[in-house]
């Protein structure tokens, strides 16, 4: 009816309609992502390159910061706390993380058996990994304490040491406390994931394997290691991530004692900034994570990828 | 399956034993949570008593805890902050998350990888240009500061957990609700969202406990008592100077836990669809 009543117009461009125009899948889609995005950009994007200009400035907090170039990072590079920093977090991801990954291995072929409460075990087992960490980490800091420790009461008990060690006082201990309380929270998160790829293998490869010969340790290695990888692979990058850049357990525990045995990046970070009030100099540390943790990704991807096996 | 065969000697070996091993490691400190939580200071604080049970349980420490500091302020606090950034993150991971992965659009490369490079960012990479960002926004020790914050971590993993969801809703039902004359925005609405339901659900119950679990940029933001959560509280207030009072501090590690936990297990199932999705889907 319009095409009578106007034909001249139908000839020409259909006229703009909003409506339409919305309805384009470009159009649309822009105007979904555009909140999210501008979101992100304004708080995660935007900080990020406003840390690295942070991280050129002199800059006592809430004062206007001055530009001393990479004065910051050549300081930290001289500290002598800077470096036994940058060997903390890496013994200490590097710990926490294979013993996360190997715990939590066995820990799902254990649990990829049948038996009963299967699901009741799982959700127990998850409970360190959902409860806030700051929280259970002050119950290991009781745990840990140094005049009444229940693990020195126990060692005590059985005539093993008395008194017992210092868990959190000692510069070795500490960190190795630190690893096991990282283990607890972390392992179920390897174990449950592991468990659903472990869920995923086909019954039948099994078979096969067996088949042609292959033994428990045979299966093991040829079936479930290959097929586990991608997943091992993934998991692994993220623990990593987040161990290397682990804040709250340290800050509860130890905040970085004994003499600094136990500090990292991020908790060096947060006491030349917070504490200190130097913005550029805990920017610039803070910003010293990047590189090692890009080399650390760069090797796994190297090493682990799947295509490799 | 083989093991079953050889008795239950080696299932012992092989099942129950390292599971016994695993339990108590990952449970004890709960238990000695409880316990300690309920045992007087007296019991606590002697070298004498056996220690791994309560000989006079007390509610001493609940009491303190909940009349002589503003734990139940905290308490409120974290409940508000994780369900308004989960809200936000629900809401904003959905608006990434379909165009992803349904739509063809340019950019869309840029915006994924985009949102995948956030996920990675740790937060102590962030935290001194934020605090500054805060403070020029006049944000500090309000709410607001955390709710805005929180949901950068929440909505790259709440997006593509609900990517993988979008996905799985056949393209035929978006095809002929869009036959029918529906819009785009009315199918998305209609059509989709409804048989998303679990995912949002898995995204929402992963968002809450980790914006429960956050710390450093509430600790950060968050210097005034009536505006902290339970666990900036609980490291700030209930350890003074180098006292520890460890009743209190282990009665509110343990109700703080809870509404955590009783969440959880609630949703386990969706909780553990959520966690193992990024990894086994991707």
């Amino acid at each position: 009816m319009t095409a009578v009543l106007a034909p001249a117009l139908t000839r020409r461009r259909p006229p703009f309609s909003l409506s339409r125009w919305v309805e384009r899948e470009s159009v649309f889609s822009w105007l979904m992502v555009a909140l999210p995005v501008a979101f992100l950009v304004a708080l995660v994007g935007y900080p990020f390159f406003y840390g690295i200009w942070i991280s050129l400035q002199d800059r006592p907090v809430a004062k206007p910061g001055e530009f001393v170039g990479l004065a910051n990072f050549i300081r930290a590079w001289h500290d002598p706390v800077f470096r036994q920093v940058a060997v903390n977090t890496i013994f200490y991801t590097a710990a926490a993380t294979l013993l996360k990954m190997v715990g939590g291995l066995g820990l799902a072929l254990v649990m990829n058996q049948d038996f009963r409460f299967k699901n009741l075990t799982r959700a127990l087992l998850l409970l360190p990994f959902i409860v806030p960490t700051v929280l259970s980490t002050i119950a290991w800091q009781w745990i840990l304490d140094p005049a009444f420790s229940v693990v020195n009461w126990v060692l005590k008990a059985a005539d093993i040491a008395d008194p017992g060690p210092s868990w959190l006082g000692n510069p070795h201990l500490a960190m190795f406390s630190l690893v096991i309380v990282n283990t607890w929270r972390g392992l179920p998160f390897y174990a449950i994931t592991l468990l659903a790829g472990l869920q995923t293998i086909p019954p039948d490869l099994y078979e096969a394997a067996t088949i042609d010969g292959a033994g428990r340790w045979g299966r093991f290695r040829y079936v479930t290691l290959p097929l586990l990888m991608p997943i091992i692979f993934i998991v692994t990058m993220f623990s990593v991530i987040f161990t290397f850049a682990d804040f709250q357990l340290i800050y509860v525990l130890t905040r970085g004692g004994p003499a600094n045995a136990t500090h990292v990046f991020a908790t060096y970070a947060f006491d030349i900034a917070m504490g200190a009030g130097q913005f550029g100099q805990g920017a610039a540390i803070a910003l010293s994570m990047v590189p090692p943790l890009a080399l650390i990704i760069l090797a796994m991807a190297i090493y682990m990828r799947p295509s490799k096996s | 399956m083989t093991v079953d065969r050889r008795g239950w000697r080696v299932r012992l070996l092989t099942l129950w034993l390292p599971l016994a091993i695993a339990l108590f490691f990952a449970l004890f400190p709960f238990y000695w949570m409880a316990i300690t939580s309920l045992k007087s200071n007296q019991e606590l604080y002697s070298r004498k008593v056996m220690p791994l049970i309560v000989h006079n349980p007390t509610l001493k420490h609940y009491v303190d805890l909940l009349t002589e500091t503003s734990f139940l302020e905290w308490t409120w606090n974290t409940f508000l902050v994780a369900v308004v950034s989960t809200a936000i993150s629900l809401i904003l991971g959905a608006m990434l998350a379909y165009p992803l992965a349904r739509m063809r659009f340019a950019g869309a490369a840029l915006v994924s990888f985009a949102v995948a490079a956030t996920y990675l960012v740790p937060q102590p990479l962030l935290f001194v240009p934020l605090a500054d960002l805060i403070n020029r926004l006049g944000l500090g020790d309000t709410l607001t500061s955390v709710m805005l914050t929180y949901p950068t971590l929440l909505i790259p993993f709440c997006a593509w957990l609900l990517m993988g969801y979008f996905r799985t809703v056949p393209v035929e039902l978006e095809d002929a609700a869009r036959i029918d004359g529906a819009s785009r925005l009315q199918t998305l609405v209609k059509i989709v969202l409804p048989l998303c339901g679990p995912g949002f659900i898995s995204a929402g119950i992963f968002a809450f406990t980790l914006a429960q679990n956050e710390f450093l940029y509430a600790l950060i933001f968050l210097t005034k008592t009536e505006v902290r959560t339970v666990p900036v509280g609980a490291i700030a207030e209930l350890v003074r100077g180098d006292v520890f009072y460890w009743g209190q501090l282990m009665a509110a590690a343990l109700l703080g836990s809870i509404p955590v936990a009783i969440i959880y297990s609630f949703f386990v199932e969706h909780y553990v669809a959520g966690l193992t999705a990024g990894s086994v889907k991707g």
